[in-house]
């Protein structure tokens, strides 16, 4: 798998200079796209497809046949209950007490009662999950989105999320509670449930990966307006096109 | 409110549209007001919700969608919105050729789509005025996944109350559509015919 990366490095290392240089800019949340390596991602991109096709796609479909429903479903809880104290680390950083004791309290619960995590009990009794992640972070203390990037194997990114996965990766609290080969466990189900997800979601993601007119454009347009939503919350009403007023301006 | 199809609900919308159905006979236009819009987007998701529960097959559920496009969209705006530049100059013919291979399009990409929601439903939570037109707010809630939202917004400006765009966790129809289309108009050469035959093929 490394020899993906290699090649990628630079780009990654001129992706978060870029991010921490642009670090004093306004914050936004905007409806632009800014995607000055567009060569450099559709090359990316057009790598991934094969990845896809040739291998995560297979797999996927191994995995989600073989394993049993109730399996796959456990050790998604598993892989989410893991990373867990990582987003209690976030929601501290973005002084969210109130998701952080939400979180930990998840933590807590499923650790125990959820049988190492392999239950979601929390949700059950209430206890939703505050999902977030260093990128959030990121845009909470103002970090613009910077440019958006295709990453080797993850996909669509944008430099300030692409950042804050490599954080997330390196700051996860469980690495460090944790011995050697238990450390690496929330990794594991992490890529298994990332299968799982591949797998359930089959239809969706072939239909934008292999049926669009342009599955780049797609792809990066339906990852933007989704992860704004994400940080930002519901839309504002300045996001909001009126065709009915604006029939003599253009339209995009 | 859910809006699944119970009595109430189902009593309640043919009194609404009974309702609009004397106020449109004595008046050519009325404004649309926010419980209105709330109403029509509570029926539309009625409908889905009923396509959903039917458990019928994939080209049934297409051809039910197809049929709430009809009832609920206003697919000239649509159209002409997801189009974008290219539709000021094509002539009135391909202008409506391009609705229609559109709307069936869309029956189809999305239709197709509904046999995955088995079990889930779509309720309306809020609705408020925006500039001209309104923002119906919407939860859908799937089995094993978590709630997400869907807000629709509503306009009168066609003459009926008619939903413009639908927006998905973020995921907005219009833009979303806009790049897709555009893309498939490079790909014919611009030429608004051939894309519009080639329409007829894809979703």
């Amino acid at each position: 798998m490394t020899c993906v990366f290699v090649p990628k490095v630079r780009l990654f290392c001129v992706l978060v200079s870029a991010a921490f240089l642009g670090a004093c800019a306004a914050p936004q949340v905007g409806t632009q796209i800014d995607d000055p390596f567009e060569v450099a991602n559709r090359a990316t991109h057009a790598e991934n497809l094969v990845l896809d096709q040739q291998f995560v796609r297979p797999l996927s479909n191994a995995y989600g046949t073989s394993v049993p429903g109730p399996v796959q479903k456990g050790i998604a809880n598993a892989a989410d209950n893991l990373s867990t104290p990582s987003d209690v680390l976030n929601n501290l950083l973005q002084v969210r007490p109130g998701q952080a004791a939400q979180n930990t309290a998840r933590f807590l619960v499923n650790s125990t009662v959820g049988v190492l995590g392999l239950f979601d009990v929390a949700s059950a009794i209430g206890i939703p999950e505050a999902q977030t992640d260093f990128g959030e972070t990121l845009y909470y203390w103002r970090v613009p989105e910077g440019s958006y990037a295709v990453l080797p194997l993850v996909g669509p990114s944008t430099s300030r999320h692409a950042v804050g996965r490599f954080v997330d990766l390196a700051l996860n609290p469980i690495r460090g509670a944790l011995p050697a080969p238990e450390s690496t466990v929330g990794t594991v189900f992490g890529v298994a449930d990332a299968f799982g997800t591949r797998y359930r979601n089959a239809e969706l993601i072939d239909s934008v990966l292999y049926e669009s007119a342009d599955s780049y454009a797609q792809a990066r347009l339906l990852y933007l307006q989704n992860r704004r939503f994400q940080l930002r919350g519901s839309e504002v009403d300045a996001d909001y096109f009126d065709p009915y007023e604006d029939s003599h301006e253009d339209f995009n | 409110m859910k809006t699944s199809i119970d009595a109430t609900l189902t009593r309640r919308s043919i009194l609404a549209l009974s309702g609009a159905a004397m106020v449109a006979a004595t008046q050519p236009a009325f404004a649309l007001t926010t419980a209105d819009a709330k109403s029509l987007v509570g029926r539309l998701v009625g409908e889905i919700n009923a396509i959903i529960a039917s458990n019928k097959s994939e080209a049934a559920m297409i051809r039910d969608f197809d049929g709430v496009l009809n009832r609920y969209a206003d697919m000239p705006i649509l159209a002409r919105s997801i189009l974008g530049v290219p539709w000021r100059s094509a002539s009135a013919a391909e202008q409506r050729d391009f609705t229609r291979a559109l709307q069936g399009y869309l029956s189809r990409k999305y239709g197709k789509q509904f046999r995955r929601f088995a079990g889930g439903e779509i309720e309306v939570l809020s609705a408020r005025p925006v500039r001209s037109f309104f923002e119906v707010r919407s939860m859908a809630q799937l089995p094993g996944e978590a709630p997400f939202e869907v807000v629709f917004l509503v306009s009168n400006g066609s003459g009926r109350d008619l939903f413009f765009n639908m927006i998905v966790e973020g995921i907005n129809l219009r833009t979303t559509e806009n790049t897709e289309i555009n893309a498939l108009l490079d790909r014919n050469g611009g030429n608004i015919g051939r894309l519009t035959q080639a329409l007829g093929q894809l979703g």
